[in-house]
């Protein structure tokens, strides 16, 4: 045996050494604009012109600003309750296509399409479907003689907030339910047959044997939806571009906002990076809590 | 400077002018003209906005061809929507690289002044020419006193109506101040063709029409220093007068972007709004028996006036910049000086169906702006238009506030009572002071 290839089967240096592209990679394509953009966040960089470090001016002037502080109220209501939607909603179809269903494969295709649609295409269907003039809705009810006027959708700050989060759990749902339903068929038929044999009632199967079962897969598909939500920025941006009168700003859109069309490349980096902490914090809930083998054995903390 | 040497300039003697043969304008044949002389193998790139109306581009296009064949200039035009203009702009002024020539919006150009190459020599000599120059356009092209850009013109901006839904409501002509403004609308409310102007975060229409009002009635973001001034009296006027024209409106105004509007209106639910030629270009050129007869119906008329006394509209502006890095500075000045002069500039303003406004007084002679008496509103917007960041100066202070909305939304939460009038304005002054610090 030659040195080289006694030194090329060691495994001390093998696996760094095909680890080295992917690590290479991420460096340059992920540490390297993460880095950038955080410490944008530090400068008063401005469309045009290199920033100057000023530490966190940016981010104590965010804190008083309420256009910011209403974008970070609307960011976290919009992520929590179209999160639980669509885990709900999710769940349930998964369950639902879990069962013998006629044409089975072909109404799982038919699920996954508005997650395969492009989101502005989708969002510009629900754009129109919402708008305060030619809304279908509104005139179907109105035809119907259910109401007498066209509902405003995308004026109404609450309304507006609730047809977003809509548009958002339309869009998301078939995600959520295609990998819990992937998860279920994991699921060896076997214990569900031990515990009918034990007299264990339907919801009693579901409680001891399928959800602490699934709950691994749980936690990585609504880590990822529950990121997802919270950076999402094309449909707000078609819909209503963070209106009415900011109701439905998140802190993506408004980064945007603030960066491209106002110039101030350096708060708008703030606000991108003012995210990072909340996201960190739902994927360590997701790691550290979700996947507690305690948890999954259908136990709890005690 | 090498700049000066590498120029051609062409003194217009009175024997060849004589040559020509032609009748000229007297201040024409007396003008200085001006060429410079691209360098060898020049190669341009052109930036714009995507057309609003059809003509425009093909029209720019057909002009820059006619540039390619008299002086073998390369150049390439892309377009894009106006919006993503902006950024794309923005990152070419940040890294120093992209294209040559930008057709941008607004102030965009004062957030960057020092990129760009200074247009003094070709601006004076457009001024000279066909000038002078509108108040706007000296404040969209200057900046600290040195020429950043070369003004293109505004977009229109009018009234657009419905000539018998108007009469209807008891107006034989369209109303000129704000009274009888508001009276006109809430006769359109009550007769069932309501006005619709949009208040969601539309930026070229919400931005528009609020800040005609604000202005209308004497408020201001800044003042002539950038101090924030618009903790007013004249301010809560203006609010005041939103929220009595606010219920008038089409419900929905406050979802309202860009695009609600001209849908709108082309569809016969409203019969009032503020936009450019759009609406009506699209009327008329539409096959649709129904669209005919909405052109038919449809007219345009200047903003009114308010308690000031005199025009303060807004629109969006056009200019165009030449950064400093390109590689062929004279060839892109002969470029922008080509399609500014006559020839070209004129069968451009033709084409586009009067959507770009001139600034600069000579060209109010072109016959589009009389071969139809529809198109004659828009004439004077760009004279009349007050610019972006009034009554201060333009810079990324402007044009901040502008992308934020901070007026929009300001007469949003006053007109539909989501606030009152006293905390729009100081949430509004708290936000602008945000900029102008």
């Amino acid at each position: 045996m030659s040195a080289a290839s006694r030194f090329f089967d060691n495994r001390n240096v093998l696996g760094p050494l095909f680890m080295l592209p992917a690590a290479a990679l991420l460096l340059f394509f992920l540490t390297y604009p993460l880095g950038l953009g955080v410490w944008l966040g530090f400068t008063d960089a401005k469309i045009g012109r290199v920033g100057e470090w000023i530490g966190i001016e940016n981010y104590e002037f965010l804190v008083t600003d309420s256009v910011f502080r209403l974008s970070v109220f609307n960011t976290f209501l919009y992520t929590l309750v179209a999160s639980v939607f669509k885990f709900v909603l999710g769940l349930w179809l998964a369950l639902l296509l879990n069962k013998h269903i006629p044409f089975k494969s072909f109404v799982r295709a038919v699920v996954l399409l508005p997650f395969i649609v492009p989101t502005v295409l989708s969002a510009i269907a629900f754009w129109w479907i919402y708008d305060a003039q030619f809304s279908i809705v509104s005139w179907v009810l109105v035809k119907m003689g259910v109401m007498d006027h066209y509902i405003n959708f995308l004026g109404e700050p609450n309304l507006a907030r609730m047809s977003t989060i809509i548009a958002n759990v339309w869009r998301g749902v078939p995600f959520v339910a295609i990998c819990l339903l992937a998860g279920l068929q994991t699921i060896p038929p076997s214990m569900y047959e031990a515990a009918s044999i034990d007299g264990a009632t339907a919801f009693q199967q579901f409680r001891y044997i399928t959800l602490p079962m699934l709950s691994p897969i749980i936690a990585v598909v609504m880590t990822f939806s529950v990121l997802f939500t919270f950076t999402d920025f094309q449909l707000i941006w078609v819909l209503t571009r963070g209106g009415p009168i900011n109701a439905t700003h998140l802190m993506a859109t408004l980064s945007f906002q603030r960066a491209i069309p106002g110039g101030a490349l350096g708060e708008g980096a703030a606000i991108a990076t003012a995210m990072i902490p909340f996201l960190l914090a739902a994927i360590l809930f997701s790691y550290f809590g979700l996947q507690r083998r305690r948890w999954q054995q259908g136990g709890s903390d005690r | 400077m090498t700049r000066i040497t590498r120029r051609h300039f062409l003194q217009a003697s009175a024997a060849a002018g004589a040559a020509l043969g032609a009748p000229m304008l007297a201040r024409e044949s007396m003008a200085q003209e001006l060429s410079f002389q691209p360098e060898p193998g020049a190669k341009l790139r052109v930036l714009r906005w995507k057309r609003f109306v059809q003509g425009d581009e093909d029209q720019w296009l057909a002009n820059t061809k006619k540039f390619i064949e008299k002086t073998g200039v390369e150049v390439t035009v892309d377009a894009e929507n106006w919006e993503d203009v902006r950024p794309k702009a923005a990152v070419a002024a940040n890294i120093g690289n992209g294209p040559d020539i930008i057709l941008s919006t607004n102030d965009d150009s004062h957030q960057y002044p020092g990129r760009l190459l200074d247009v003094g020599d070709l601006c004076e000599y457009l001024g000279k020419k066909y000038g002078p120059w509108y108040p706007s356009a000296l404040a969209y092209g200057k900046s600290g006193g040195r020429w950043i850009a070369v003004p293109l013109g505004s977009g229109g901006n009018c009234m657009n109506y419905r000539a018998s839904h108007v009469k209807a409501a008891g107006f034989k002509e369209f109303p000129k101040d704000t009274d009888s403004f508001l009276k006109l609308c809430q006769n359109l409310k009550k007769n069932g063709t309501p006005a619709g102007f949009a208040l969601g975060n539309a930026t070229g229409d919400a931005n528009g029409w609020c800040h005609w009002l604000l202005w209308a009635f004497g408020g201001r973001v800044v003042d002539e220093q950038n101090k924030v001034a618009i903790n007013s009296k004249e301010t809560a006027r203006a609010l005041e007068y939103a929220k009595a024209l606010y219920p008038t409106f089409i419900p929905g105004t406050l979802s309202w972007l860009d695009p609600n509007n001209n849908k709108a209106f082309l569809s016969g639910e409203i019969s009032l709004t503020a936009n450019g030629i759009s609406i009506y270009v699209a009327a008329k050129n539409s096959p649709d028996a129904k669209m005919q007869a909405i052109a038919k119906d449809m007219n345009h008329a200047a903003f009114p006036v308010g308690p000031v006394g005199r025009q303060t509209l807004s629109a969006l502006f056009f200019t165009c910049v030449i950064f400093k890095y390109t590689k062929y500075p004279n060839a892109a000045k002969e470029y922008l000086r080509f399609m500014m002069e006559k020839e070209q500039y004129e069968a451009w303003q033709k084409a586009s169906a009067s959507f770009v406004v001139q600034p600069l007084a000579f060209y109010e002679r072109n016959p589009v702006w009389t071969e139809d008496a529809k198109n004659t509103p828009f004439k004077y917007t760009c004279k009349n238009m007050l610019p972006n960041g009034y009554a201060g100066t333009m810079g990324a202070a402007s044009a901040g506030c502008m992308a934020d909305f901070v007026v929009v939304n300001m007469v949003a939460e006053a007109a539909s009572g989501n606030m009152s009038v006293k905390e729009a304005i100081e949430r509004a002054e708290k936000r602008a002071r945000r900029y102008y610090r």
